[in-house]
């Protein structure tokens, strides 16, 4: 029993993970119809925004200490932030602490310009290409977007600390009364608990706003919402902004969990365009949906109980039931009829 | 069906032989003239001109055709060592085990079209990558990469690290250390590996004019332009798709046990999905559904690959010496993120130029050019297969 809530809890931050990238893949392409192979590199690009933060933060000088010597009697040279100097001890460790989460900030910016400049430079120019191109020129976009991130980071994993006050592990289980067995890392909760956050403020943006009825409006009907006056074309744009933020904070959220490298987006973004395609192309609860089933699956497949009956299922789960999935219901968990069809 | 071949597919044939075979002194003034990346454009051409009976000619788009590729390397080097040296049978074993696991795939795969498509054999693939690396180890000796190995000196030592090499022992072939693959006695490493690989790929070429200029071409073609329309003729598609699905993978089962023979080592890097993506772009870049395109696209890749990679600054101030100082440090400073270690930057630069501006490749470029030049002279260009499905005419 414990063990088996212990694998439910570690499904969830990665599924957390594959939901709000298939989350922004599935508006994109629900949207404007293109199928977005860059949206694994907008991941990275966010988890590289926490990087830089930290990176900018840690800008340093170095100061003749006046109290400390080293071992051979001289004053020590120690390296001082400038935001030290700048906002005194207290705050510096604090933004240093918690430069994670306060990268948020810092990544919605730069992923809300990136996505709409990536629209209107790039994607305008697919609409009507097959899909065959559009899958063609976004992966040749991610790659160069990988490319550059690996000639200014380098290719080495580089981990990022979570804030200290949730760095440890969380007794879980003793909250449920499930037994003290059941502890669990609290950015992990965090993390679960964020990207619940962020799924609910999407569909509450679509739901509860008059922009995100306009939106959907033309996800059913492009043609007569543009009849109305609308310019819907805009509205379109914005999606993909926000389908690009919200790939950038989870990239950028994701980094205590896994040190971000150039190629993390490439890795997550061919499991999410499976957790896209069986949650249902173009529905947006199919692919939270899916998200989170696929993750909590993946974890209880690399239990050691199961590995021993099937040996290498954890490396292909997430594949199998793709398959399975597409056989036996085409249009996926959620997918509706005439959407994507082919 | 060779009564179908006009005088021009004659001529292009033995012009291709000829251009092929004649490639070691014609690429000798561009510098890439040694038998290790020839042996490369002949491969992957192979590859490529596999790649396109499934893409050019129906349009269905497989992100999964290097696992096909990873197959056949494997089973070329099982035949290696449990078999004999002789690249016959590795050929053989790994056409046929490609073939039959392309089949499994293709089955599968091709109830869906479109995306779904691309994606389910993308999921094949990273799964075969996967496995390659995880459980399957005893077959593919995971991360180290399956080798040839001296014949083992009792059953104890595993067969990865030992060989049995039972023909060949069986003949009384002596073996001096860790022998090298060979045709009857001919070494299949430098000038006559090249030579074998150029005449599989003229015998491979062929035989994709043959599928192309034939019956079951033209239905693939058909299936490309209007599916829809062949279903409401009664004619039932899928299996035409998994014969090209098939032939495709058995191409790719070819190259890669074209792979091993060249140089006997087998690893899961090559089913990786960037290795899939490799062979889209050289068909595209060459011109998906032309005959020639794939190969020339291949080769242009395999050489600036080669080239590209293997530059850096020194070579580049040498390049720019003419400029001045400060000019040249600054010119050199930004060709130096496109060279070496960023070659991969380079090629998806040159992707997403090809998709956008010329989704037809290099020869929808030549013929552009040839329009332009011969001015309204010339009859209306005939419909030509791209990427993009050639619009209905009523």
């Amino acid at each position: 029993m414990d063990a088996i809530f212990l694998q439910i809890l570690n499904g969830l931050d990665k599924g957390g993970a594959y939901a709000l990238i298939a989350l922004g893949l599935t508006l994109v392409f629900g949207t404007l119809g293109v199928v977005n192979f860059a949206h694994g590199a907008l991941f990275m690009l966010g988890a590289f925004c926490a990087v830089t933060l930290n990176r900018l933060l840690n800008i340093s000088f170095e100061r003749v200490s006046e109290t400390e010597k080293d071992f051979l009697g001289n004053p020590r040279v120690e390296k001082v932030p400038y935001i030290e100097q700048w906002f005194g001890p207290d705050l510096a460790g604090f933004l240093l602490d918690w430069s994670v989460p306060i990268s948020i900030l810092l990544t919605i910016v730069v992923m809300a310009v990136i996505g709409v400049a990536m629209e209107r430079g790039l994607i305008k120019h697919f609409y009507k290409r097959p899909h065959a191109d559009q899958i063609l020129v976004t992966f040749g976009l991610a790659i160069v977007l990988q490319e550059i991130v690996r000639h200014y980071f380098g290719a080495n994993p580089i981990p990022q600390p979570a804030p200290d006050i949730v760095a440890g592990a969380a007794n879980v289980g003793s909250w449920l009364g499930l037994g003290d067995n059941v502890i669990y890392p609290w950015w992990r909760l965090v993390y679960f608990l964020f990207s619940a956050l962020v799924i609910f403020a999407v569909f509450a943006f679509l739901q509860f706003t008059t922009f995100g009825m306009v939106v959907r409006a033309g996800m059913q009907d492009r043609e007569t919402v543009g009849l109305l006056g609308i310019n819907i074309q805009r509205r379109f744009t914005v999606v993909f902004g926000l389908a690009a933020v919200v790939a950038g904070v989870a990239g950028a959220m994701y980094t205590p969990i896994l040190p971000p490298d150039y190629h993390m987006g490439m890795d997550f973004l061919v499991l999410s365009f499976v957790v896209v395609v069986v949650g249902g192309m173009g529905s947006l609860g199919g692919a939270v949906l899916a998200g989170f089933v696929l993750g909590i699956l993946q974890s209880f497949a690399s239990m050691n109980e199961i590995k021993s009956i099937l040996p290498g299922i954890d490396q292909i789960i997430v594949y199998l039931v793709a398959v399975i999935v597409l056989l036996t219901r085409p249009r996926g968990l959620m997918g509706r009829r005439g959407v994507a069809e082919e | 069906m060779l009564g179908t071949f006009s005088r021009s597919d004659w001529l292009l044939l033995v012009i291709f032989s000829a251009v092929v075979l004649t490639l070691p002194w014609t690429l000798e003034p561009i510098g890439a003239a040694y038998p290790d990346l020839l042996q490369k454009f002949a491969i992957y051409g192979i590859f490529a001109v596999g790649f396109n009976i499934l893409f050019g000619l129906t349009g269905y788009l497989s992100f999964g055709h290097a696992a096909f590729l990873g197959v056949g390397s494997y089973a070329a080097v099982w035949s290696f060592k449990l078999l004999t040296m002789n690249v016959l049978p590795a050929l053989a074993l790994s056409i046929a085990i490609a073939g039959v696991f392309a089949l499994l795939i293709g089955y599968i795969s091709l109830r869906r079209a479109g995306i779904y498509f691309s994606i389910l054999t993308l999921a094949f693939a990273q799964m075969s990558y996967n496995l390659a690396y995880s459980v399957l180890t005893p077959i593919t000796n995971g991360e180290t990469g399956l080798q040839v190995r001296a014949i083992r000196k009792s059953a104890e030592v595993s067969l990865r690290d030992g060989d049995v090499r039972i023909i060949d022992q069986a003949l009384g072939i002596p073996e001096v250390g860790v022998p090298i693959t060979n045709l009857f006695g001919m070494k299949m490493s430098g000038y006559p590996g090249f030579y074998f690989c150029a005449v599989l790929l003229i015998v491979c070429f062929f035989i994709a004019m043959c599928i192309s200029r034939s019956n079951f071409g033209m239905m693939l073609k058909a299936i490309k332009s209007n599916q829809n329309r062949l279903n409401y003729t009664g004619i039932h598609t899928r299996p035409y798709l998994i014969a090209a699905f098939v032939i495709s993978g058995m191409y790719a089962g070819l190259a890669g046990s074209l792979l091993s023979i060249t140089d006997p080592i087998a690893g899961a890097e090559r089913m990786q999905w960037t290795a899939s993506g490799e062979v889209v772009l050289m068909t595209i870049l060459g011109g998906a559904g032309t005959l020639v395109g794939p190969v020339l696209g291949a080769g242009l890749i395999k050489y600036a690959e080669q080239k590209v990679s293997s530059w850096n600054e020194g070579i580049l101030h040498g390049a720019f010496s003419f400029l001045p100082e400060p000019v040249q440090d600054f010119v050199v400073e930004f060709f130096s993120f496109f060279v070496g270690e960023g070659w991969h930057l380079t090629l998806g630069l040159m992707f997403m130029i090809i998709v956008i501006f010329l989704p037809g490749g290099v020869m929808e470029g030549f013929r552009r050019l040839r329009r332009a030049f011969a001015n309204g002279a010339s009859p209306p260009p005939r419909p030509v297969a791209t990427t993009t499905p050639i619009a209905e005419r009523d």
